[in-house]
């Protein structure tokens, strides 16, 4: 069964939200990869202002095909959210309750979830044609010269994911590979 | 001595980077189709279901499959009775590719400088393989990688010693640590023998060869089919969320080596392995 839930994303939003649970999420987000993440946190350790407020929202680790004319937005799945991990944390720690990504997560990542209240969505990826149509509208706020990898605000409708990673630090890669590992 | 224009090669290579990108191949797509029958995850056969209608909103709507259009690899086999007119083979390539993202909405993702990292805005250059071959043809094939999966590729000087177990211990080891980021399931191609470089080529060459094709050699033929086995057995799954579909196929391309060596290359490729071929007469 599929849970719809909406940003921004409260604690108690999350705390309801436990590894394997399928999601369709509708309201804003906002993307960033690996070089707007290492921006953000320049601007962090230079004390200036994010450009948008962080606290409750939700990253979407994706850098988007560009549009067509006649569409919202090209091809925009998930890409490698480890490459974000040495940022995340900081981010954690400021109120970020929401990241959508693939792949694995290092411990320092967990630890900051687990303490401060975030969790880990999985998008499915190279389903980047099939993710496009639930997004509404999108329009660059930040690091405009990173091309494809600046800051998207983005708005979306039944963004399909799953909790691949709860507040609690369970962990559905971990759990579903266990499940399903040939035992001998 | 046949005459060809770099404006057909250019031609060729913006149609391919296009097609390649929105089409998936059917040998993938029959696979993944034929694989749910067999997976007893659900949230595996979900995602297998996913990617079949990713790839079937693509290909209706001409965009691309993935957003990480990835890196263009080319493999060209030019004929030695050719004689190539208009301009720079390479330079026409390159043109190709600049052509064919930006017509085709595809995303820039290479920068020019790997420490300084500012994106060349046109997805340029191409990465490019040139054979010279018999005949009076050019045989163009494009092969647009993405990096979740080749971030997670290997490669392994091993020892005379560690012999066939040694290889398969090592492909499987590279699998087990990919995990869920290289979009399982995957396509595993493997170089074994040659030089370094040599067993990486053959491994990007191998994630070429049409799934459920087996090698030439028996011995060869015996080892992919044991390793897709073993590393169907990983549980990893499609998207990494637990199953049985992990690989699709392992294809394996080999090279006589030095007395001393045992190169071992695995260059993991996502669901959507994407390439196209053409040949200009």
């Amino acid at each position: 069964m599929k849970r719809r839930i909406e940003t921004p994303l409260t604690r108690e939003d999350i705390n309801n939200l436990k590894a394997g649970d399928m999601i369709e999420l509708s309201g804003v987000i906002y993307t960033a990869r690996d070089a707007a993440h290492k921006k953000l946190l320049e601007l962090i350790s230079s004390g200036e202002n994010l450009p948008f407020d962080i606290e409750n929202q939700v990253i979407y680790y994706v850098g988007p095909c560009p549009s067509s004319e006649d569409r919202v937005i090209g091809s925009a799945g998930p890409t490698t959210s480890g490459r974000m991990d040495l940022y995340a944390p900081k981010l954690i720690e400021m109120g970020l309750t929401g990241m959508i990504g693939k792949g694995q997560r290092d411990k320092e990542v967990i630890d900051a979830m687990v303490k401060h209240g975030a969790v880990y969505f999985g998008a499915v990826g190279g389903a980047g044609a099939l993710i496009s149509k639930s997004i509404k509208s999108q329009q660059v706020i930040a690091f405009e010269e990173l091309g494809t990898e600046a800051i998207r605000k983005i708005s979306v409708v039944d963004f399909p994911a799953i909790v691949v990673i709860d507040r609690y630090g369970n962990n559905l890669y971990d759990i579903g590979r266990e499940k399903y590992a040939a035992k001998g | 001595m046949k005459q060809i224009h770099i404006n057909r090669i250019i031609q060729c290579v913006e149609k391919l980077c296009m097609d390649s990108n929105y089409y998936l191949n059917c040998d993938i797509y029959n696979a993944i189709e034929a694989s749910i029958k067999d997976e007893t995850s659900e949230n595996g056969r979900m995602v297998l279901d996913i990617l079949l209608k990713n790839a079937d909103i693509a290909k209706k709507e001409k965009i691309a499959i993935c957003q990480d259009t990835g890196m263009v690899v080319v493999f060209l086999q030019v004929g030695q009775d050719v004689h190539i007119i208009g301009g720079s083979l390479n330079e026409a390539i390159n043109e190709g590719v600049r052509r064919g993202y930006k017509k085709g909405y595809l995303r820039s993702s290479v920068v020019k400088h790997p420490l300084n990292r500012v994106n060349t805005g046109d997805n340029t250059p191409a990465i490019i393989y040139t054979e010279i071959v018999g005949g009076d043809k050019i045989k163009i094939e494009i092969a647009p990688k993405g990096f979740g999966s080749e971030n997670m590729s290997a490669l392994a000087m091993l020892k005379p010693s560690d012999g066939v177990e040694g290889v398969k211990e090592f492909i499987i080891k590279t699998v087990s640590q990919a995990g869920a980021n290289p979009c399982p399931p995957i396509i595993v191609g493997v170089g074994i023998g040659g030089t370094m470089d040599k067993a990486a080529v053959l491994a990007k060459k191998a994630l070429l060869r049409p799934i459920g094709t087996k090698s030439c050699d028996e011995y060869i033929a015996q080892l992919e089919f044991e390793v897709l086995e073993q590393l169907n057995k990983l549980g990893i799954g499609p998207a990494g969320l637990g199953g049985k579909t992990t690989a699709l196929c392992v294809n394996i391309e080999f090279y006589p080596t030095h007395i001393a060596g045992l190169p071992v290359a695995v260059n993991i490729g996502c669901h959507a392995t994407r390439h196209a071929c053409a040949i200009i007469e």
